[in-house]
Formats: C-alpha cells, sequence, structure tokens
C-alpha cells in the first residue's frame, strides 16, 4: 500500500475528530457528545451510589444493636429517606442511563444520540438537582416522610419544614433528565440505526433500552404530576390529599405506584440487557430465543403498568381488586421466568470461556431468582398482609434491586471497561471484590427476611432487647460492613485498571456487537464510516468491519461543511432515509439547567417571582437554543451541494424532530391522563368529596375559547398541508393569523380562569379544576409563542417551501393542544353537569 | 410455599452452573433448536404457571378466611381503634370503654376491629394474630381478628408515621371469655 492513502485517512480521521470532539479545557463543559455525557451520567451516578452506600451504613450501625440512640430518631428518619430517595432517584436510573446513552449509539453503528443538547441538559438537570437534594442533608433539613413520600405524613401539617419541598422539587428537577433521556433514546433508537439494521438484527440491549425508554415515557408523568399536586398543595394551599375538602390521601398512593412500579421494571431491563448481551458473548454462542426475549421484555413492559396496587394491599381496597393485581403480579414471573431459561439454554448450548463479567452474572442469577422468588411469595395476598412494611420486604427489595440492577451492572462496568480505557481489569482483585459483595450482600439480607417474619417492621430506628430480632440485625450489620469493604475494593480494582492494566487487544471478549468495531480507547466520532448491517451479529460474521471502518470505505466518511452527520433510518427496515445533521458543542444547556436549578431553589425558599422570571428565562434559554436549527446559518444552511439522495433531514417532512415531538407529547399525554384519573379517583373515592352547587366557570366563554382554539389549529393544519406539498403561499401569513386566533383564545382562557370564582384552597373540585386551566394556558401559550417564531424564521428564509420541516414538527403539539383542551371541557364541564352534580 | 420456591432456586441454580461447567455435545441444528425450545416453554411458561396456580389455590381460601364477611351466627365482637401519633385509642362501643395503647380481647371469639386514624396513615398490625391493615385519616377498615388462645400479645404501627414510629407500641391480652367479662364488668365499674 502506498504511503498517501494512509496519510489521507489519518487526515480524515483528524478532521473528524476536531469536528466531533469536545472544546477544550473548561469547553468540555459545553460537550454534547454521548460518549462524554454517558460517561458523566455513569460516573456521577457512582458518586452518588457512595453517598448512598454511608447512609446505608449509618442505618446498619444504629440498628446493630437494640435500643441505640447513637443516631436520634429524627436523623435516622432523614437517613433512611435519603438512602431510598439517592439510591433509587440519584443512582438507579442514571447510571443506567448514563450506561444505555454510552453504548446505543454505538450498538446500532452511528455516531451520536438524535438530540444531543437534550443530553447534555438531562445530565446537568440531574447533577444540579442531586446536588439540591443532598444539600438539604448538610442544612440538617432532609426529606424525612420515607422515599415515597406519603401524604398526609409528607404534607404541610404533618411535615412542616422543608425537607418534603426539596424532595419534592429537587426530584421532579431530577426527572427532566430522566424524561429527555426516554425521548431521545426511543427516537435514537428507532430512527438512526445502521443502514440495514430492521428492527430483528438490532442487538437485543437495545430492545430492552427501548422498551426501558418507552417506559420512562409512560412511567415518570405520574409522579411528575403527584409531585406538582402536592407542592401546590405544600405551598399554595390547593387542595388534593387532605380528606377535609374532598382530597384523598390515597391519591397519593396511587400516583405514586402508576410510577413507582414500572420504575422496578425500569430498572431492571437495561441491567436484563446487559444480561442478556454478555451471556452469549461468554457461552461463545448466539443468544436462544431472541424472539422469545423480545415478547418477554414487551410483555413485562405492560404488565409492570397493571400492578402498581400490589404495593398497597394493606389500604384497605376491595377484594376483586385485590385478586386481579395479586394475579397480574404473579404473571410477570413468565417473562421472566422466559429470560432466566433463555440465559440458561444459552449457555447450555454452548461453550462457556470463564472470565470476571461472567461471575457477576452468576452473582446476578442467585441473587435475583431469589429476590424473585420472594416477589411471586409478595403477591400472595394474605401472606402480603403478614409481611408488608416488615424487613421481609427490605430484603425482597434489596434482592431484587441489588440482585436485578447491580450485579449485572458490575457485570457490565468490567464487561465495558475496556472499551473506555482501552486496558484490562484485573482478575485477581476483582475477584476478592466479588466475593466480599456477594457474601456481605447475602449475610446482610438473607437473615432480613427472618428479621421481618418474626415481626420486625421497616424503618423503625430502634428496638427492644429480647424479640428475637437482636442477633439478626447485629449479624446483618456485620455483613452489612463486609459489603462495604467490597464495594471499596471494586473501585480500587476499576481506578487502578486505568493505570495499571494490560493493554486490551481489540474487541478483548470475542463480543459480537459493533461496539467493539470502534478502537479503544473510545474517540469521539465511533465510526470514522458508517457500515452496512447485514446481520445480528456483525463481530462474529464480519470481523474485518475493524479495518474497513476505519479505513472510511463505509458511507459518510467525508466531513461536509464542518457538519456533525450521521444517517436517519427507516423505523423498521433500517433504511437510510435522510442525512442528519447533528448539533455541535454548547453552552445553551448547561445555561439553561443552571436557570432551572434558580427556579428550583426559588421556589425552595418561596421567592416566588424570581421563579417565575427564572422560569421565563429558561424558557428564552430553550427556545434560543431551537433558534440554531434547521437552515440557520450556525446549523445547515442551504447550499448547491446538500445531499440530495439521502437528503438532509431538515429538508423532508418526517425527520426525528416530529418523532421526539410525537414521543414527547405521549408523555405529556400521561401526565395528562394521569390528572384525569385523580379528577375520577377523588369524584368516586375521596370520603369527603364534594361539588359547588352551581358550575363556577362559565361555559359560553369557554365555548368562545375554544372555537377560536380550533380556528388557529385549523389554519396551522391548512399551512403544514401546503408544504408538505412544496407550496408555501402566504406562509408566514397563515402562521401569522394561526398565531393571532391561538393568543385571542389564550386571553379569552385568561379571562375564564380569573372570572370563574374557583376556590382551590377548599375544594378538591376546584384544586383539580384550576390545574387543568393552567395546564391548557400553558399550551395554548406555548404553540403561540412556537408559531410567532416560525413566522419569524419564514421571513429570515429558515422555513420555506424546501424547508418544511419545523412546522411540521410542531403540528402535533398543536393538534394536542386542542385535543385536549375539548377534552378537558368534556370531562371536567360536561360530564359532571349530565350526571347531575 | 418456602419449600417449593427454595427448591426452585436450588435447582434452576444448580442447571445453570452445570449448563456453564458442561462441554456440549455437537448437534445438529434441529436438534439444537428443539432442545432450546424445551428450555423456554417447560422452564419459562409451565413452572411459572403451575407454581402460581397451585399458590393462589392454597393462597385464596386462605385470604378469604381472614375477611370481615358476616358470620354465620350472632355478631363479630366490635371494637373502634383510633390511630394517633404516637399512640392508640381504643373503643368498646357496646360497653363504652375506652383504653390507651392496650386491647382486651375475648380469646376464641371473632373481632372487628374498625380502623381509623386522627392524623396521618397508621397500620394496625399484631403479627402472631394476623395480617396487618391500614389505619388511613377520612376512612373507617375493618380487620377481622381471631385469638385462638388467651395470653398477651405484642402489636406495633406498621406503616411509618413520623419520629416516634419505633415506639408506636400496644398489647393485646386475650382473656378466656369468662376473664373477659370479669374484666368488662370491672372496667364498666371502674368508669
Amino acid at each position: 500500500m502506498s504511503n498517501l492513502p494512509e496519510q489521507a485517512n489519518r487526515e480524515r480521521q483528524e478532521e473528524l475528530e476536531h469536528v466531533w470532539g469536545n472544546l477544550p479545557g473548561w469547553g468540555a463543559l459545553a460537550a454534547v457528545n454521548h460518549t462524554s455525557v454517558g460517561f458523566r451520567f455513569m460516573v456521577t451516578g457512582m458518586a452518588f451510589f457512595l453517598i448512598g452506600g454511608v447512609l446505608a451504613m449509618l442505618i446498619r450501625t444504629q440498628l446493630a444493636l437494640p435500643e441505640q440512640e447513637i443516631i436520634g430518631a429524627a436523623l435516622y428518619n432523614q437517613i433512611f429517606t435519603m438512602h431510598g430517595t439517592v439510591m433509587m432517584f440519584l443512582f438507579a436510573i442514571p447510571v443506567l442511563e448514563g450506561v444505555a446513552m454510552y453504548l446505543v449509539p454505538k450498538m446500532i453503528g452511528t455516531r451520536d444520540l438524535v438530540f444531543p443538547r437534550l443530553s447534555a441538559l438531562g445530565y446537568y438537570c440531574y447533577l444540579f438537582g442531586g446536588v439540591i437534594i443532598l444539600s438539604s442533608l448538610v442544612l440538617e433539613v432532609a426529606p424525612d416522610a420515607g422515599w415515597f413520600m406519603y401524604t398526609p405524613l409528607s404534607s404541610n401539617t404533618y411535615s412542616p419544614g422543608p425537607g418534603s419541598d426539596f424532595w419534592l422539587l429537587g426530584i421532579t428537577f431530577v426527572e427532566i433528565s430522566a424524561i429527555s433521556a426516554g425521548v431521545e433514546l426511543v427516537v435514537s433508537i428507532l430512527r438512526t440505526r445502521a443502514n440495514g439494521m430492521s428492527l430483528n438484527k438490532m442487538p437485543i440491549f437495545c430492545w430492552y433500552i427501548l422498551a426501558m425508554a418507552l417506559m420512562i415515557v409512560f412511567g415518570f408523568p405520574p409522579l411528575i404530576l403527584g409531585s406538582i399536586l402536592l407542592e401546590l398543595e405544600r405551598a399554595a394551599g390547593f387542595v388534593f390529599f387532605e380528606t377535609a375538602g374532598g382530597g384523598d390521601p390515597l391519591l397519593w398512593q396511587h400516583l405514586f405506584w402508576l410510577f413507582g412500579h414500572p420504575e422496578v421494571y425500569i430498572i431492571f431491563l437495561p441491567a436484563a440487557g446487559i444480561v442478556s448481551t454478555l451471556i452469549p458473548v461468554f457461552a461463545r454462542h448466539p443468544l436462544v430465543g431472541y424472539r422469545w426475549i423480545v415478547l418477554g421484555i414487551i410483555t413485562m413492559g405492560f404488565i409492570s403498568f397493571g400492578l402498581w396496587v400490589h404495593h398497597m394491599f394493606t389500604v384497605g381496597i376491595p377484594q376483586m381488586a385485590q385478586a386481579f393485581f395479586s394475579v397480574a403480579s404473579m404473571l410477570v414471573a413468565i417473562p421472566t421466568a422466559i429470560q432466566i431459561f433463555a440465559w440458561l439454554a444459552t449457555l447450555w448450548q454452548g461453550k462457556v470461556v470463564y472470565h470476571l463479567p461472567m461471575l457477576w452474572i452468576i452473582g446476578f442469577l442467585v441473587v435475583f431468582v431469589c429476590g424473585g422468588l420472594t416477589g411471586v411469595m409478595l403477591a400472595l395476598v394474605p401472606f402480603n398482609w403478614q409481611v408488608h412494611d416488615t424487613h421481609f420486604v427490605v430484603a425482597h427489595m434489596h434482592y431484587v434491586l441489588v440482585g436485578g440492577m447491580l450485579f449485572p451492572l458490575i457485570a457490565g462496568f468490567y464487561y465495558w471497561l475496556p472499551h473506555v480505557s482501552g486496558r484490562m481489569p484485573s482478575d485477581k482483585l476483582g475477584r476478592w471484590g466479588f466475593w466480599l459483595f456477594f457474601g456481605g450482600f447475602n449475610v446482610t439480607f438473607l437473615l432480613m427476611h427472618l428479621t421481618g417474619l418474626l415481626g420486625m417492621p421497616r424503618r423503625i430506628y430502634t428496638y427492644e432487647a429480647g424479640l428475637g430480632w437482636d442477633w439478626l440485625n447485629l449479624v446483618s450489620s456485620i455483613g452489612g460492613f463486609i459489603m462495604a469493604i467490597g464495594v471499596a475494593v471494586i473501585i480500587v480494582d476499576i481506578v487502578l485498571h486505568f493505570r495499571f492494566g494490560r493493554r486490551a487487544e481489540q474487541n478483548p471478549w470475542g463480543a459480537d456487537t459493533l461496539e467493539w468495531a470502534i478502537p479503544m480507547p473510545v474517540n469521539a466520532y465511533n465510526f470514522s464510516s458508517l457500515p452496512d448491517i447485514t446481520t445480528r451479529h456483525p463481530m462474529w460474521e464480519n470481523p474485518e468491519l475493524v479495518e474497513s471502518i476505519a479505513a472510511g470505505e463505509h458511507g459518510l466518511a467525508e466531513v461536509q461543511n464542518v457538519r456533525r452527520d450521521i444517517y436517519g433510518s427507516d423505523a423498521v427496515t433500517g433504511k437510510i432515509r435522510e442525512v442528519v445533521h447533528l448539533p455541535t458543542n454548547s453552552w445553551l444547556p448547561l445555561l439553561t439547567a443552571a436557570v432551572l436549578a434558580v427556579v428550583c431553589i426559588s421556589l425552595l425558599v418561596k421567592v416566588y417571582l424570581v421563579a417565575l422570571a427564572a422560569a421565563v428565562v429558561a424558557l428564552a434559554l430553550v427556545l434560543r437554543w431551537g433558534w440554531d436549527n434547521g437552515a440557520h446559518p450556525r446549523a445547515a444552511p442551504v447550499r448547491d451541494d446538500d445531499p440530495v439522495d439521502p437528503p438532509l433531514h431538515s429538508r423532508t417532512c418526517d425527520g426525528p424532530g416530529l418523532w421526539g415531538m410525537v414521543v414527547s407529547l405521549m408523555a405529556n399525554g400521561t401526565l395528562y391522563v394521569s390528572l384525569l384519573f385523580g379528577w375520577f379517583y377523588l369524584w368516586t373515592a375521596a370520603p369527603q368529596w364534594s361539588t359547588p352547587e352551581e358550575g363556577r366557570v362559565a361555559l359560553f366563554p369557554m365555548v368562545t375559547s375554544g372555537v377560536l382554539l380550533s380556528l388557529a389549529v385549523m389554519i396551522y393544519r391548512s399551512a403544514v398541508a401546503g408544504l408538505r406539498k412544496g407550496q408555501a403561499d402566504n406562509l408566514a401569513l397563515r402562521l401569522w393569523g394561526s398565531a393571532a386566533l391561538g393568543l385571542a383564545h389564550w386571553c379569552v382562557l385568561v379571562w375564564v380562569l380569573l372570572a370563574s370564582g374557583l376556590r382551590p384552597t377548599e375544594l378538591a373540585h376546584d384544586a383539580v379544576l384550576t390545574v387543568a386551566l393552567y395546564y391548557l394556558l400553558l399550551h395554548s401559550g406555548l404553540a403561540v409563542v412556537f408559531t410567532i417564531l416560525q413566522a419569524l424564521r419564514v421571513k429570515l428564509g429558515f422555513v420555506g417551501a424546501k424547508l418544511p420541516y419545523e412546522p411540521v414538527v410542531i403540528q402535533p403539539f398543536w393538534v394536542y393542544t386542542l385535543g385536549v383542551f375539548w377534552l378537558s371541557f368534556a370531562v371536567f364541564l360536561l360530564l359532571p353537569m349530565a350526571w347531575g352534580v | 410455599m418456602f419449600g417449593w420456591f427454595t427448591l426452585v432456586l436450588v435447582v434452576v441454580i444448580a442447571l445453570w452452573l452445570y449448563a456453564i461447567r458442561r462441554s456440549p455435545t455437537a448437534t445438529s441444528e434441529a436438534r439444537a433448536g428443539q432442545v432450546q425450545k424445551r428450555w423456554i416453554i417447560w422452564g419459562g411458561l409451565v413452572l411459572p404457571i403451575t407454581s402460581m396456580a397451585v399458590i393462589l389455590a392454597l393462597g385464596i381460601p386462605a385470604g378469604h378466611r381472614m375477611l370481615p364477611l358476616p358470620l354465620e351466627e350472632g355478631q363479630a365482637l366490635r371494637i373502634n381503634v383510633t390511630a394517633h401519633q404516637w399512640w392508640w385509642e381504643v373503643h368498646y362501643p357496646e360497653s363504652d370503654i375506652t383504653l390507651k395503647d392496650e386491647l382486651h380481647i375475648p380469646a376464641g371469639v371473632p373481632l372487628d376491629l374498625h380502623l381509623t386514624s386522627a392524623d396521618v396513615i397508621h397500620s394496625f398490625w399484631v403479627p402472631r394474630l394476623g395480617g396487618k391493615l391500614d389505619m388511613l385519616p377520612g376512612r373507617t377498615n375493618v380487620l377481622r381478628l381471631h385469638a385462638d388462645e388467651p395470653g398477651t400479645y405484642r402489636g406495633q404501627c406498621a406503616e411509618f408515621c413520623g419520629t416516634q414510629h419505633a415506639h408506636m407500641k400496644f398489647t393485646v391480652i386475650a382473656h378466656s371469655p369468662e376473664d373477659y367479662q370479669t374484666w368488662l364488668r370491672q372496667e364498666a365499674s371502674d368508669e
């Protein structure tokens, strides 16, 4: 081979690195690259894990001996609440999101996630939210009502301090990151896979992540709504969970567990995805029952939304409901068992090579199956009545979560370490870490089942001697400290390996998935050219991909106009449809998150004007960031040499933006449906529900406002319909018209709200109605702002007949707003009248 | 239940370990496919479904006995219990006796405890007598309880209810029916 092409190839790769790399020095904070952001999620998650672990050690110290007062009751309650909160919200979910964000683009053969700035925003919201929540512990005002914040204990009367506010506001802030990761992963997996990677050729891990991301989209909104309602109750005195005004504390439990149960599977699925990825690699045999497993994942996702009530078997709900949820809870055992046996069959068929990650996989199996079996026991109602809220449940939960999440996660860490560092982990130290952790874990929690069966409730800060719990607790505490030593060994091992690990060869474990085609340690752009995929196991069947990708023999090898380009592909077949140009490094995500942190803090210290101002600034920043899209000079201005086949995504009508909008609206719709659920629930089940004598919302103005909105949407739709046909006649005029009608609608709706005389602080009925009206106002207000900006962009030439992308993206938002308006009108105003109440 | 599940746990783990150690014999693809399908169908479908059917068959009747269904004859003795942060108010509506953190009951007789709360959510639980039931403000839940033998039983709040949750305990004293009557008369005359 001559010297010249090699030289040219090196220059080509340097250019890629330059375009895709982070800014130097502090500029790294402006990074949007999925490798950097995913890695930051994982490191931050592990830091929170250590903090949560220290809290656990404090708990075990306090409980080691009976009648101790080392930590008082008040502080103990803060500590166990924060242990649960930190582990669930600041460690388990974000760290798995980080793993998914890091791996998914590499596995599907692309260069980045589809909304890179959203990744960065999510990360900073997570970081700042986490720090705000933890600061409450330092200030000694941490939440202390348990990590599921049951009302009325968490309400103003019984938790007057700021603890609950820290929880509600902080967690909601952190959840921005979950929702944004959910949306982004769904769209990335569906729309940016390598050419030819049809859904049935997709690595199984991506199926798991797709399911997880969709579950986040549908699972988190009920909690977000619940948090907003509870915070409104605490801060503004709205009635939702107080019995006196027609609210019901059980509504909180429903909303919380509507989220809380799917959450367990949101945590379990990616971890199971790691198991399904590693086992075939170490068994040297393709995963058995790929289709069965995909089916199992989907079934699991669906069932998990139908069993939240099993956390509430002891609140006194109707027997039929208990029987239904009991059976539903047990049904989850089926897709789980399918996976366990598919893994078994893979190992059975394959010739297993034994490495450190396999040890953790076996640990996972032992611990998780045990936790799963106690789970089936708990689904049996009479047994549940006995052990609910005891240490038996504590043991079960740790078996499921540590077994089902932490063991596979550490297996995954060891497995992908060479990818990050280019070095192999140490086998010896790793084994010590495993056995200490595994042994310590079982000593701690296996006995805890017995402690619970002997009647020890959870969440008590101390207990009397002589109840038969003494030695059990002491041994559990000792086990806890052994486990902590195990964690320390693992961390030392991982840190040392960066310095002393043996250099890893390419694809060191002999894996089948595409991320191992990337040079190690990883670069900024993943693949220097984007390959076509013809098989589910590209690295087994085409190992020469490593060289041909590096040589630039595949797609998008050359950088065009200093842009970050990837392929957009068909959701099912994976055929290329467009070239998606991605935004580069940006400070806006960091700035936006910082301003959102100001919103969060000013709500905490109850300076509402500052909060409002900061919220407006945050919105302005988000709009500012949306401004640099499409044909804007900083994105992809129209040029003569624009690619035509496939075209740039911003020149099409069905790009990833539309998908992102629709998936976000699914999350948004779930939030709204949760509000409807609350309305119907309170109406039918609240002990003291009452409806005001006469309707307070004036019907005629409400209808007028609805008609104006309908007209606005009609005009908008006609503009978009024209664009889809390539016509832009009177485009700006129609957009202005639509915005003007929308604004008129908004003003009438504001008047309706002001003139309604709703008394949300006295009646739950009025409180729900007020929130519904706020919700409508927020949506139509945003739709108007978006449309005005579009009209301006038409004038500047960023939107037009050849550039139809953005108005098409916004259209679903208008349609959604309209749908929600009339649905609200029917459900909140007409239905009660028809009912005659 | 524990025995069966322990067996399942041990067997599944043993199978995995064996599958890892085992060196596979060369088999035809069709044969391999059969083996794989067999694992998934027997282990993934048949095993969990039969296990569930069995425990439901045993569990549902057991649960039925714990419900406050109408008795065949007579009525269950009614006692009202109201939870407060962090104590228990016990009230006998028939004899208008009120007690604190103490529950006197006749052994061998079904009882209906009417449970409610004056503030936050609590949960009534006497581990040796039966399951627990939450006590919610604004609602009343009925728990059917039955002490077979006279004796003293320990009860405790099972739903986290604030700072002194750990110390929210009570005592149940089950008397023989005669002793119970004596106790009732004594209490009534003390009032």
